[in-house]
């Protein structure tokens, strides 16, 4: 019998896997980036996310969806969890989870919010908050390709210290060549930016995107709201609503 | 189950003898909902009872808070697991508002503002175990807990409570509701933990 | 009626993929109700509820509903008309029987 496929891939069949902690780096004061070890690990796409299951001695299970945040060295795969307060996942997966303990992951998953490293076509990527993970993956996984796609990435976020990946971004806009990186602050910006604490807005979009004449690939990530009003601007900006691909996460943590 | 994350332990809950097989107490009120928000004005709202016959009932929000109120003090029971015990409620008994409806019917079917439907039989409305309530903890019941007025069934799964009520059909039949066309059991006592069709 | 209370089709491959071997994500399906044609990663999915539910984005209507008891699921696909799942090209033109 046919392995099973989509569009052209190889799909093994979905089960749980045990996966234990091998590193930990803290990203921000409430994000922090996982680094685990999955025995039998099939590879993933940049944009593709997986589930976490952790699972109580009285058997009480909670599962959540965490991106992936860059590819894969071999079976080592990384998320980034941004600690959701009053969640009940993350704040473990931030605190007590512990070098070697196990959780069980599931994945990856997604066919939808994936980019493709044979995509020539300009990208932009906007993110809000942690929405910025998957596309980092993106960003990586260009480097790592050899890609020339030129990349723009809007990053909203409240502060300078909620800057997920603050250090290689700086660094990757210097030595990416192709990649720029814009940053809208929402609720206090860094000495020298020009402007005001905003919400992402028309403007925003348009001097850090690309024109819809040159058929970009748009990848939207973030709270719903958030994803909601890009997704619409965009649109109304005249980039076909197939080409703009978004991916919400709601406050559950 | 799966395998065991040491120092793990979720959500804060206890499993406490007093409670349905299965169900975990909680403190705060957890919002389920299956779709948007339906916002409904009470110059519009309407509580309607369709019996078998077609004949229809109606009752205006004016009308609704003009009859006898009752303050139902009970636990409820949501098939996801949690329960809370001990909330307090005010609204109108089924009985009261199936008195004088004349119907031979075993089954009903709520129906709600957005679209959500659920069945149970009829005799599950009648002897003061059902109520359409429109006050919670003291308050007007929130939208997101089914305001202006949801159905209140507390000694079956939450979900036959039906969020956002605008009617009760009677019917001879049962007549699968919205999640019971998708697995949940007809009848969904928690008391036997009839949570999927079959339980 | 507006709210932000629910997610896009993205978050339906994981439960999907335990039944399937398409990530339904990348699929095309068509609202039965409005008869909207978009990918499924495009629903509006709320699952603070029982089960899984993918509304069209267009009339909100029920596309898809999924619930998972722990030894069976459930997968109710009458709000939609088709899905059309990109598939490897292996067969260029179909043959005659």
């Amino acid at each position: 019998m046919a392995a099973p496929t989509t569009g052209g891939r190889v799909v093994a069949p979905l089960t749980w896997r045990v996966a234990r902690l091998v590193e930990r780096r803290v990203e921000t004061p409430t994000a922090q980036t996982l680094v685990l070890d999955v025995p039998g690990w099939p590879g993933h796409e940049p944009g593709q996310h997986l589930d976490i299951r952790l699972t109580a001695e009285d058997g009480y299970q909670a599962a959540r969806s965490y991106s992936l945040a860059g590819p894969a060295e071999g079976e080592r795969i990384t998320v980034t969890v941004q600690r959701v307060p009053d969640g009940e996942v993350s704040p473990y997966l931030s605190d007590t989870y512990a070098e070697g303990d196990p959780v069980e992951v599931r994945g990856p998953v997604g066919g939808w919010f994936v980019w493709r490293t044979d995509e020539t076509a300009p990208v932009l990527l906007v993110g809000g908050g942690s929405g910025v993970v998957p596309l980092m993956a993106m960003v990586r996984a260009r480097r790592a390709a050899g890609s020339r796609a030129p990349f723009r990435l809007i990053y909203s976020v409240r502060t300078p210290d909620d800057v997920i990946y603050a250090d290689e971004l700086r660094r990757r806009t210097r030595d990416d060549q192709g990649l720029d990186v814009a940053y809208v602050y929402t609720r206090a910006a860094p000495e020298g930016w020009r402007g005001e604490p905003h919400r992402i807005g028309l403007a925003d979009v348009n001097s850090h995107g690309w024109p819809p004449d040159l058929e970009p690939l748009c990848y939207v990530c973030g709270p719903t709201g958030f994803v909601e009003t890009v997704a619409d601007l965009l649109v109304g900006l005249g980039h076909p609503t197939r080409r703009v691909r978004t991916e919400r996460f709601g406050p559950t943590g | 189950m799966g395998i065991v994350s040491p120092g793990f332990q979720g959500r804060p809950r206890t499993a406490e003898p007093a409670l349905p097989p299965g169900q975990y107490l909680t403190e705060d009120f957890p919002v389920l909902s299956a779709g948007p928000t339906p916002r409904v004005s009470l110059d519009t709202w309407e509580f309607v009872l369709t019996a078998e016959t077609g004949a229809e009932y109606r009752w205006s929000w004016d009308e609704l808070m003009g009859l006898p109120q009752e303050t139902p003090h009970v636990d409820i029971h949501c098939v996801t697991r949690w329960s809370k015990l001990g909330t307090d409620w005010q609204g109108v008994s089924l009985d009261t508002l199936l008195d004088g409806v004349d119907t031979a019917a075993r089954y009903a079917l709520a129906h709600s503002y957005g679209g959500y439907t659920t069945n149970l039989p009829l005799d599950d409305l009648r002897g003061g175990r059902a109520w359409v309530v429109h006050t919670y903890d003291g308050g007007p019941l929130p939208a997101e807990h089914g305001g202006p007025a949801r159905l209140l069934v507390p000694h079956l799964y939450f979900w036959k409570s039906a969020k956002w009520v605008r009617g009760v059909r009677l019917l001879a039949d049962d007549q699968p509701g919205f999640w019971e066309t998708a697995g949940y059991h007809d009848y969904g006592d928690p008391w036997r933990e009839q949570r999927y069709q079959g339980d | 009626m507006t709210d932000m209370s629910y997610l896009d089709g993205n978050m339906l491959d994981g439960p999907m993929r335990e039944l399937f071997a398409v990530d339904l994500s990348s699929a095309m399906g068509r609202c039965d109700h409005c008869g909207m044609t978009g990918p499924v990663a495009g629903l509006h999915v709320y699952s603070h509820a029982p089960g899984l539910i993918g509304r069209c984005p267009a009339c909100t209507e029920v596309m898809v509903r999924l619930v998972r008891a722990p030894d069976r699921a459930w997968l109710d696909l009458r709000g939609t008309t088709f899905l059309q799942i990109p598939m490897p090209l292996d067969q260029p033109h179909p043959r005659p029987l």
